[in-house]
């Protein structure tokens, strides 16, 4: 049984836009949306040299990287061939327009990797 | 069976007759796009799966195996549930029953088919052409027989004196035979190569080993018992001699015949399928006479043309494969292609009209000692053809001019010596790709070597430069390598890579240029981007990183104050309004008119600097000051306590006006040139362009500011002041153009502005002032500044129009749309 955790409205993501949600270690985790109100989580962490994703051109269920352009599917966290490379995905659900984050998925996903500086995130989780 | 195949039914039948590198390709697209649609049969003639034919010369020259040159083992076709029927000659299609018929009788069904029967040697018809040991070189079987022939026999001939026939003739004495080309023209390769060059070519292959007859027509060949003249019947056995118009002979116990080839269309003009110089194929690859038969490669005509080279036949398989696939998207418009040959280690490159003569203009250089020859030909001002002997490294250059039909007078001094004596940096003084040890960097920008360029090409089976760019991002940023990146494509795969499609699209989102989609955004007044991509058939929802930024300039600099800026259409750094950097942070440049500070501004940057503990002051190249490392959420903070306005560093918009002191203190002086440059820098603040944009202004001809590498230069002159365009001091250094000279300030804030809204309202996305004005020419430029008053004033006024009220994004963000979001906690 999944503990899920409110993080923040779907309005408080911006359209083809991202947020960040802080955790107590490991890189922070994107939250995107897209055009069409669907709503994906990765590590906030690009597998090519550790850009911010959160930072990039979200576009169709994408993310372009702002380091160097590499696209990563949100739905799966697999960067586009021919370039290779995953990064990690979270579980997302939305209810009556609340985002939630898997309580042990944010716990233990992706822990290995330094915090990424990119910009402000939810204050902690 | 899948879910989706359930609920269509049975599966289609796609049938492939032709196992080759063409028709193979097209189905590793249609199987990328639609791997579950169709069951599919194979028919190859050959026992081999789909191998390399282009590499055949070097395993005739005992360089590679067979084993190396295969594309797609068994095991892909099993993978992919193929059925492959190897060795099988499909003799019949029966249009009406839907079926074709193998000649050992088996049959397979089909609702479409894919004819890829490529092309056959042309065999001379002389006497004694079925002799045994009388061979065209077109598959492994022949190569084979070749093999085996060099280690029995000792005399060969190759007929014909082209690329086929020299490649021939080199492998087999490199086997140790003794070989002779007999070549009707006067000079070897006469279609790729004038006379010089072939003449050239024809030495270094006589220095090797080879010899040659030209001029020569062969009139039978004779054969004998055991290739023995012992007074036996002449036209049967092996053959022995071979004898020319003259009635002279030459020994030969190998003859190969390499005259040619000829599109292979003797099956599908026996069903009934209109061939003219090949399969006859529409836009989509469909025959013009049956709808459900598709054709390509060699043996297909497209708009009257049989293309030999893979790269176009791989454009025309991606094009057929999204037909097949049933997305009805992307149409093959042909392709312009150059030959850039490899002839035993010797290079080659040939493009456009090189012959010449009346009413062309020829630029020669010959260094025959050291084996170098260039002829570039120039008609009305452009580069029509080019020939290429010995350094072929600038073939690619030379290519992009001619396709382009760029106006050439400006750099025509220039232009013998290649690209990288146009500006200060190109390929690190390499020339020769073959020469350069695998650790050599081949891209500079993007730190990718020989070694790794050659080991993706080998391991993932690369064949056209686009590819190499994705998968190893050489060549994918200045491109000043994509010479080098081409040989190298040559040298690791054969062949020949250099093609394009004649109109380049935006992006695979849409199969417009960027000037149709400029050009219908202002016919249409198209004011958003979900009317963009409804009026031009977007193939994607929302676009991509590549046109959705193009898009959302070219509405905001055609419809200004109509349509609405997207914020979420622009990289990072243009949301943020600060420059990203690797490690996340960000940094702040603020705006210094003309370059020039005082010290209550000083004093509030070194308060910000200790207040956010930035790490790193630095004095930027265009005269201001930047703040490295600043944290996101601080940069709100920073720029209030700061209080100057954007410096824009981080936008395709106008940078720095870069000035020296002038007349003001400078003993030298002869105009105010701080003055000029701080009203030029407020005239034009917040103007975003297809790229960034930089001015500079000098007040002496001594030139301190730069001013001639500027996307405008403006330099003080006794009697008023001097204007340069379309400068550059990027990748490749640019010298600026002179344009005019001007009397008055305002004369200089007119023309500039005039020749920024061309630009703007006529670049492409991306396209610096440089870029720009090579395409359209700088006489163009002139015509719409300098001749036309009215259309300047008008062009100044529209820019001024667009710029009125302009948002400091700094400040004012609900005018500039900033989601202030970006820099707060949830």
């Amino acid at each position: 049984m999944k503990e899920w955790k409110n993080i923040c409205a779907l309005t408080d993501i911006p359209v083809l836009g991202s947020r960040r949600v802080q955790r107590s270690q490991g890189p922070q985790v994107a939250l995107f949306r897209t055009a069409d109100d669907a709503v994906f989580a990765l590590l906030d962490r690009c597998p090519h040299k550790g850009g911010p994703l959160s930072q990039g051109i979200v576009f169709g269920n994408k993310v372009a990287c702002p380091l160097h352009n590499w696209t990563i599917a949100l739905d799966n966290g697999q960067a586009h061939a021919p370039d290779e490379g995953c990064t990690a995905k979270f579980s997302v659900k939305v209810e009556a327009g609340q985002v939630m984050l898997c309580e042990g998925e944010l716990a233990s996903i992706g822990l290995e990797f330094e915090p990424i500086k990119a910009g402000p995130c939810t204050r902690s989780c | 069976m899948n879910a989706s195949s359930k609920f269509l039914g049975p599966k289609q039948k796609l049938v492939l007759i032709g196992n080759g590198m063409a028709g193979v390709r097209t189905l590793e697209e249609l199987l990328k796009m639609a791997p579950d649609l169709y069951d599919i049969t194979v028919f190859g003639a050959e026992p081999h799966p789909n191998y390399n034919r282009i590499l055949l010369s070097p395993v005739l020259a005992g360089e590679q195996t067979i084993e190396e040159i295969i594309l797609n083992p068994l095991d892909w076709y099993a993978d992919n549930n193929i059925t492959l029927h190897l060795s099988k000659t499909v003799t019949q299609i029966d249009r009406i029953r839907r079926k074709v018929i193998a000649s050992d009788g088996t049959e397979a069904d089909y609702d479409r088919l894919l004819i890829a029967t490529g092309s056959v040697p042309f065999i001379l018809p002389i006497p004694g052409k079925d002799l045994d040991g009388v061979i065209a070189y077109r598959d492994i079987a022949d190569t084979n027989e070749m093999i085996d022939a060099a280690t029995k026999y000792q005399h060969a001939v190759v007929i014909g004196g082209g690329l086929l026939g020299l490649e021939a003739a080199n492998g087999l004495m490199l086997r140790g035979m003794q070989v002779t080309v007999v070549h009707i023209g006067d000079w070897l390769m006469e279609r790729q190569l004038d006379d010089v060059a072939g003449d050239l070519l024809r030495k270094s292959l006589q220095a090797r080993g080879l010899k040659f007859k030209l001029g020569a027509q062969t009139q039978a060949l004779i054969g004998g018992k055991d290739g023995r003249a012992d007074g036996e019947d002449t036209t049967r056995g092996r053959v022995r001699a071979v004898q020319f118009k003259d009635g002279s002979e030459i020994p030969a116990d190998l003859v190969v015949m390499a005259a040619g080839i000829r599109p292979n269309t003797a099956l599908a003009e026996s069903a009934g399928i209109h061939c003219s110089r090949g399969i006859v194929v529409s836009d989509t690859l469909q025959t013009t006479t049956d709808p459900r038969i598709y054709s390509v490669g060699e043996c297909a005509a497209h708009r009257g043309i049989a293309y030999g080279l893979v790269a176009p036949l791989f454009e025309q398989g991606k094009v057929c494969a999204t037909h097949l696939a049933q997305f009805g998207i992307g149409r093959y418009t042909g392709s312009s292609v150059s030959t850039k040959l490899k002839v035993t280690g010797i290079d080659l490159f040939s493009a456009g009209d090189f012959t010449g003569g009346e009413g062309f203009e020829e630029i020669v250089m010959s260094d025959p000692f050291a084996g170098v020859y260039k002829k570039l030909v120039i008609k009305n001002d452009q580069l029509v053809g080019a020939c290429l002997y010995g350094d072929t490294v600038d073939g690619s250059w030379y290519f992009k001019l001619l396709r382009e039909g760029r106006k050439v007078a400006d750099i025509r001094d220039k232009l013998m010596f290649g690209e990288s004596n146009i500006g200060d940096v190109g390929h690190q003084g390499h020339n020769k790709a073959a020469a350069m040890a695998d650790s050599d960097e081949v891209c500079g920008c993007n730190g990718v070597s020989k070694g790794t360029i050659c080991k993706a090409i080998k391991d993932k089976g690369l064949f056209t430069l686009d590819e190499v760019r994705k998968h190893t991002k050489a060549s994918a940023s200045c491109g000043s390598c994509t010479g080098l990146v081409e040989q190298l494509l040559m040298f690791t795969a054969g062949g020949d890579y250099s093609a394009t499609p004649k109109k380049k699209a935006v992006c695979a989102c849409t199969d417009l240029s960027h000037q149709d989609v400029r050009d219908a955004i202002d016919k249409q007044h198209l004011i958003s981007l979900d009317s963009v991509y409804t009026a031009l058939s977007w193939k994607t929802p929302n676009g991509c990183p590549t046109c959705r930024p193009a898009l959302n300039y070219y509405l905001i600099s055609s419809w200004p104050k109509e349509a609405q800026d997207d914020p979420q259409s622009r990289a990072i750094n243009e949301r943020a309004h600060a420059n990203i950097q690797k490690d996340g942070t960000y940094s702040v440049i603020p705006r210094m008119w003309g370059g020039e500070t005082n010290s209550s501004e000083l004093r509030r940057i070194a308060d910000a600097v200790d207040k956010y503990k930035i790490p790193t002051v630095k004095v930027t190249g265009g005269q201001r000051i930047d703040l490295l490392g600043v944290k996101k959420e601080d940069l709100v903070g920073v720029w209030k306590d700061i209080g100057m306005p954007s410096g824009h560093a981080y936008a395709k918009a106008l940078r720095t006006v870069k000035t020296c002191v002038g007349s003001e203190w400078c003993r030298m002086g002869t105009q105010d040139s701080t003055q000029m440059g701080k009203d030029l820098e407020r005239a034009f603040v917040g103007m975003y362009a297809p790229h960034k944009v930089k001015f500079a202004v000098s007040g002496c001809p001594r030139n301190c500011a730069e001013a001639g590498i500027k996307d405008v230069g403006i330099i003080g002159v006794d009697s008023g002041w001097e204007m340069y365009v379309a400068g550059n001091g990027g990748i490749k250094t640019e010298v600026a153009h002179f344009f005019t000279k001007l009397k008055t300030a305002e004369e200089v804030l007119e023309y500039t502005g005039a020749f920024m809204q061309l630009y703007r309202t006529e670049g492409w996305y991306l396209e610096r002032t440089v870029h720009y004005v090579a395409r359209v020419g700088l006489d163009y430029v002139k015509q719409k500044i300098l001749d036309d008053v009215e259309g300047r004033r008008a062009l100044w006024a529209q820019l001024q129009f667009a710029l009125a009220g302009e948002p400091d994004p700094w400040f004012e963000f609900d005018k500039a749309k900033v989601d202030l979001r970006q820099f707060e906690a949830l």
